[in-house]
């Protein structure tokens, strides 16, 4: 039984930009900065899904499996010690099966404090054509494959490959989750609605200033990909004086930490810290910290009830 | 709706990779290499004597950089071609000038359009490393095996056969495998690939004939992907190249561990008239570092090799 797909997804309600909430983040910053690495394992052979085929040329695509092989083998160390220099914990984006795979970099990434969320198990399975027990699955299976690995409880969750269906959301918040990066729709924190009623938000992730788009779909050459990213800050810097901002840049050791490009953003990445009013940080803490400061008095003015339908109907 | 169930099932999640190909080893974890003369950087620049078929196949997919409009595409085909007519001499040119060793992969069906094109780059002995037959010939996984060796094999015949030097190198028409590729090329005499493109140093990748070395040649520095994939400008690749270099040299004096520096040149690219100069000058800024050793790719896999525990 197929359902009617619509028209708009219904995870939160209109707010304009000019009636935002006046969000004072800790020790009066202006922009929650953080900064979010995408630690992803690439299968070279998955299984196909039947909506979304996951490499262009046919098995081996060993140039796609290659491409992302080099951040793992070869950049992951030049974008943490360059992280380390700039003093940002890194927010990981997992792909969940890397702990088993590559368990030294989570151990390295543990030993610095870094947060770990759920990008799904691979970035290579897609949740298209998934049942909701299947689905339900997927994220369990992140959820306690984090906190097997690294001790921590999964709050944040960006879909595989963003990859998602109507009830990817509710399921995550049903999972203990606290906050998604799968929405690109505000530069503030905004409560989302979830079937569960618990207290659920999109923090800001950046998909124009993500690597991989930046790098893949739009081409961008290395110099000007890190006056964009200090456009970015002069801009939210300015406006966060009003109302607190937030900025993410989404990384991918497999772009970002190439020979030729790795200086122009850590060039970029110096810039922004070398601020005073930026709180550096991680996803989690901008999700709790809103939650517990600015969540009742963004859904009393724009409105974030549950919607009602309870249960885990299948 | 719900999908198969064995799509929820992870057969190789486990320690390291899900092939048994090559181990899992972060680059910063392996013993140093040092190159020659206390080089921090080794310099593979590969200049790519290709040729593209007017009657291109486009099996299982149309090579970058080969033909593209209804048969027959003159444009890509004399586009092509003017990198062995006009634009190769002019790279030669720029790399004598700035003292740089290219190696040449060369794609097989040049030893019989050409033979006086490869005869010259014979007897300048700058090392030739094999590419297939031609653009058109990949190497993909619905290719029966036996079709795949006979190809191999009738390449490296063509090209051994012409060339003094042994040809112990490849490179597939865009670093195209099948599952067998590696096989089939250690089975050949081949001692080392430039096709996967995961590292900034040679690491040993195992076959059912033995041992080869990987020689990641970068894609992301190769000008046909910065520059007809990418749209840069010749002056953005020229940048690119040098912050590449400047950054090895930085990193193999901070930790002590030698790097490659890959360079995968198109004549038909960076020869035209108007790109030139910005080859010359990544060229000329190369050579003025101290510290980089440029070298036929077998040297540099030789002294790689020769320093294995």
């Amino acid at each position: 039984m197929t359902s009617p797909v619509r028209e708009d997804p219904a995870l939160y309600d209109y707010r304009a930009w000019d009636e935002r909430l006046p969000i004072r983040w800790p020790n009066g910053a202006r922009v929650a900065f953080w900064v979010a690495p995408n630690i992803e394992f690439y299968e070279l052979d998955p299984p196909t899904n039947p909506i979304r085929k996951a490499w262009p040329r046919p098995t081996p695509d060993i140039q796609g499996y290659g491409t992302r092989d080099y951040g793992n083998r070869v950049g992951h160390m030049r974008m943490m010690e360059l992280l380390d220099r700039c003093g940002v914990r890194g927010s990981v984006s997992l792909s969940v099966a890397l702990c088993e795979h590559h368990p030294e970099i989570i151990d390295m990434c543990r030993e610095r404090n870094w947060e770990f969320f759920s990008h799904g198990i691979y970035n290579t399975r897609y949740v298209y054509g998934m049942d909701e027990a299947q689905e339900r699955a997927v994220i369990e299976d992140s959820v306690r494959t984090i906190a097997r690995h690294t001790g921590q409880q999964c709050s944040g969750y960006l879909a595989p490959a963003l990859t998602h269906t109507e009830r990817t959301l509710d399921l995550f918040s049903e999972a203990g989750g606290l906050y998604t990066c799968d929405l690109f729709h505000d530069d503030q924190p905004t409560p989302v609605r979830v079937r569960s009623g618990r207290p659920f938000v999109s923090v800001p992730y950046s998909l124009e200033l993500n690597d991989t788009i930046v790098y893949v779909v739009n081409r961008i050459e290395p110099r000007r990909y890190g006056a964009m990213i200090k456009q970015a800050f002069d801009r939210l810097y300015r406006e966060g004086e009003k109302g607190g901002t937030v900025m993410c840049v989404p990384l991918h050791a497999y772009q970002v930490a190439h020979p030729h490009r790795i200086r122009a953003f850590e060039d970029a990445l110096a810039y922004i810290t070398g601020h005073p009013k930026v709180w550096v940080t991680t996803g989690r803490e901008i999700a709790e910290y809103f939650v517990e400061h600015y969540y009742d008095q963004a859904v009393a003015k724009w409105g974030s009830e549950d919607k009602g339908e309870g249960g885990d109907g299948a | 709706m719900a999908l198969d169930p064995a799509y929820l099932e992870y057969q190789r999640r486990r320690y390291g990779m899900d092939h048994d190909r090559y181990e899992w080893s972060m680059l910063s974890r392996r013993a140093p290499v040092a190159w020659p003369n206390g080089a921090r950087v080794a310099l593979w620049v590969n200049v790519a004597v290709q040729f593209f078929p007017l009657n291109q196949r486009g099996k299982p997919f149309p090579p970058p950089g080969g033909m593209s409009t209804a048969y027959p595409d003159l444009r890509h085909y004399t586009l092509r071609d003017y990198g062995n007519r006009v634009g190769l001499f002019r790279c030669l040119e720029a790399l004598d000038e700035a003292g740089v060793t290219p190696t040449f992969s060369v794609n097989a069906a040049i030893a019989e359009r050409y033979p006086q094109l490869l005869e010259r780059l014979n007897r300048r002995g700058n090392e030739i490393l094999a590419s297939s037959w031609h653009m058109d010939t990949l190497h993909h996984g619905d290719l029966a095996m036996d079709d795949e060796r006979e190809l191999i094999n009738r390449s490296l015949a063509a090209l051994r056969a012409a060339v003094d030097e042994p040809v112990t190198g490849w490179l597939g028409p865009a670093r195209s495998q099948s599952g067998n590729t590696p096989d089939l090329l250690a089975g050949s005499g081949i001692r080392y690939m430039g096709d996967w493109i995961n590292d900034d140093m040679p690491y040993p990748f195992a076959t059912r004939h033995g041992e080869l070395i990987a020689l990641p040649l970068s894609l992301e520095l190769d000008d046909q992907f910065i520059i007809q994939n990418n749209l840069h400008s010749e002056w953005e690749y020229a940048d690119q190249v040098k912050d590449a270099c400047d950054y090895l040299l930085a990193e193999a004096g901070k930790t002590g561990h030698g790097r490659l520096l890959a360079l995968s040149v198109h004549p038909w690219m960076m020869g035209q008239p108007h790109r030139i100069g910005a080859f010359e000058s990544v060229l000329k800024h190369i050579s003025e570092q101290t510290g980089v050793w440029s070298a036929p790719a077998s040297d540099i896999v030789a002294a790689w090799s020769d320093q294995r525990a």
